[in-house]
């Protein structure tokens, strides 16, 4: 019973990670969309947990938020537009199967030798910095010969995962945040271009009137932008 | 606590379902699914590094894959979308033509 209590991360990320990879290999099995979404989701899950193990108890809480919330309803939500019943009851898998499951394998191994061999930079145990807010200041201090020597000094003020991650974010990675929150604009804006459905002929006898005068008032405006 | 190698290890080998369903399947909304698998390994990499280095850079980084990942999803959901109302199929090998 101790060595079980001992060993409980361990007993905890076997698990876990027994689940996440068996899910992802249905994900890619399941020949329905629905059912490859749903155990998307519970490797999404499971991903979250080995998140919170590690330490990274934000990145766990986007990471549900984001993606089991955001994103999985976004697939669903194409997969039930698509019409499921409509899908060809051919083989799920192209004709270069072996092709694919070969090159699978191959980086693989590659990862596996990179994993077992490579010497990694050495190994930090200080995981009081993940929950840490750092501070940056300018030092004078005197030695013991009297000479004084100025230098940046850091301070860590113990907080929390999601106060350290979120002063990270405002301060050191402040114009990467703004260029991500460019990025999410265009990625919008894009999306809606893309998916936007321009009326055909068989359309616009059944269509109701106020979608005809929009769609009337659009073509006057695009041809005032043209003139 | 699980190693960093452990931690890798399960990286690689969801990174590697990931790509096999990228390169097998046919339906292009498992396609991007099997994207966001690969994206989610990359994370578990950054994550397990960060808390060996005991740095917050690798969650920050995580933090940022996925916002990358959500409008990459957003957007070919989008393109998916528009392609079923041209040819009415998701299947990915019958719009290998880039025109029309």
């Amino acid at each position: 019973m101790d060595a079980l209590t001992a060993n409980m991360p361990l007993v905890v990320f076997l698990l876990v990670g027994t689940v996440t990879v068996a899910s992802a290999i249905l994900v890619v099995a399941m020949r329905n969309p629905v059912h490859s979404a749903l155990f998307l989701l519970v490797t999404f899950l499971c991903v979250a947990v080995l998140f919170v193990m590690r330490g990274a108890e934000f990145v766990g809480a986007v990471q549900v938020l984001v993606y089991a919330g955001g994103i999985m309803v976004l697939f669903l939500f194409v997969v039930m537009l698509i019409n499921v019943r409509t899908l060809p009851e051919e083989r799920i898998t192209s004709p270069y199967w072996l092709g694919g499951i070969a090159v699978g394998a191959a980086i693989f191994i590659l990862l596996a030798t990179l994993v077992r061999t490579g010497p990694y930079h050495q190994e930090v145990n200080r995981p009081d910095i993940l929950e840490s807010i750092a501070t940056h200041t300018m030092e004078t201090t005197v030695a013991a010969n009297g000479k004084a020597t100025t230098g940046p000094v850091v301070h860590y003020t113990l907080a929390g995962n999601s106060e350290a991650v979120g002063n990270s974010l405002y301060q050191e990675y402040l114009v990467p945040f703004e260029v991500a929150s460019l990025f999410l604009l265009v990625a919008m804006i894009g999306a809606i271009v893309i998916g936007k459905r321009e009326l055909g002929a068989m359309e616009e006898e059944t269509a109701p009137d106020f979608i005809l005068d929009r769609v009337k008032t659009e073509h006057e405006v695009k041809e005032v932008v043209n003139a | 606590m699980p190693s960093t190698q452990a931690y890798l290890m399960l990286a690689a080998t969801l990174f590697t379902v990931g790509l096999i369903g990228v390169v097998v399947r046919r339906n292009m909304i498992t396609v991007l699914m099997c994207i966001e698998l690969m994206l989610n390994a990359v994370n578990l990499n950054l994550v397990a590094f960060s808390s060996r280095l005991s740095s917050l850079e690798g969650q920050i980084f995580s933090v940022f894959i996925i916002t990358i990942a959500a409008g990459e999803a957003a957007v070919g959901l989008a393109i998916i979308i528009q392609l079923y109302r041209i040819r009415a199929t998701v299947n990915i090998d019958e719009v290998r033509e880039l025109h029309g």
